[in-house]
């Protein structure tokens, strides 16, 4: 495979995410993490880019009812997408709040439901956006580009 | 530090020989797996007393040199079979977590926290 440098097309993969498979949760970023580093992307930035596909595929197994990730990869920028079909995030504002969860003692217990999840993503991006509505999907998008920070 | 020397000295099981050239760069101890997923730096060794099979998806995304399960509790089947999967040594041990730590930090193995 090209170096990032040399890379002119967009690279995209997707991969579904089964609500509340714990077993195959992060196969998804591991995937996208693996692509990565077939591309010779800079370690730091893999590592950028393995938080917010961790977590955000995280949120979905255990928040939703299953969704899907998207990686978009070009030479300037690593695009992660991260869709699910509900039941939508109430309050944004509290989500987007470090230590504030709605996990289950259940999924607390397994060391998820930290309130990290969301953080984690929005530090390891250059961009991060956040659509969601009660009774409706959420839609994440963050932009990690390469040749910023680290 | 070896992962080797450091299996030896705290006596972890199994007793693997076959992680000569594994090379620890530091230590991290939580159970909360955002917290290493965010903070732990690559080639740490991490002592968690999480046993379930997403603990080894977070060592393999974050480059972890090994994982140590303590407090005498044994992983599940499919947390064992995933490490072998994805190559990432996972140890056990009767000694409580804080005792783990206190060991590698007299081995000489260091905190490594990640800025964000």
């Amino acid at each position: 495979m090209p170096a990032v440098g040399g890379l002119d097309a967009l690279i995209s993969v997707t991969y579904d995410i089964v609500a509340n498979d714990f077993v195959r949760a992060g196969e998804a970023a591991s995937k996208i993490k693996r692509l990565l580093q077939q591309l010779g992307v800079e370690p730091g930035i893999i590592r950028r880019a393995a938080i917010a596909a961790y977590e955000a595929e995280m949120n979905v197994v255990i928040h939703s009812y299953g969704g899907r990730i998207a990686a978009n990869i070009t030479a300037d920028s690593i695009e992660i997408l991260c869709e699910d079909s509900g039941p939508g995030i109430p309050d944004i504002e509290k989500a987007l709040q470090e230590g504030y969860s709605t996990a289950s003692e259940d999924i607390r217990e397994m060391g998820f439901g930290a309130g990290m999840g969301l953080p984690n993503i929005r530090r390891s991006a250059e961009e991060f956006s956040i659509e969601s509505a009660c009774g409706q999907g959420t839609r994440l998008k963050v932009k990690i580009l390469h040749k910023v920070g680290d | 530090m070896q992962l080797a020397a450091i299996a030896e000295a705290l006596s972890l099981s199994p007793d693997h020989g076959s992680f000569k050239d594994i090379e620890v760069k530091g230590g991290y101890s939580s159970d909360l797996l955002s917290d290493v997923m965010g903070k732990a730096a690559a080639k740490s060794i991490w002592v968690t007393n999480q046993i379930h099979p997403n603990v080894i998806a977070v060592a393999s995304l974050i480059d972890a040199a090994a994982v140590i399960i303590a407090g005498g509790v044994q992983p599940e089947e499919g947390t064992l079979k995933k490490a072998e999967e994805v190559g990432i040594p996972l140890f056990t041990t009767d000694l409580p977590a804080f005792e783990v730590v206190g060991q590698l930090y007299q081995l000489g193995v260091r905190g490594t926290a990640r800025s964000a």
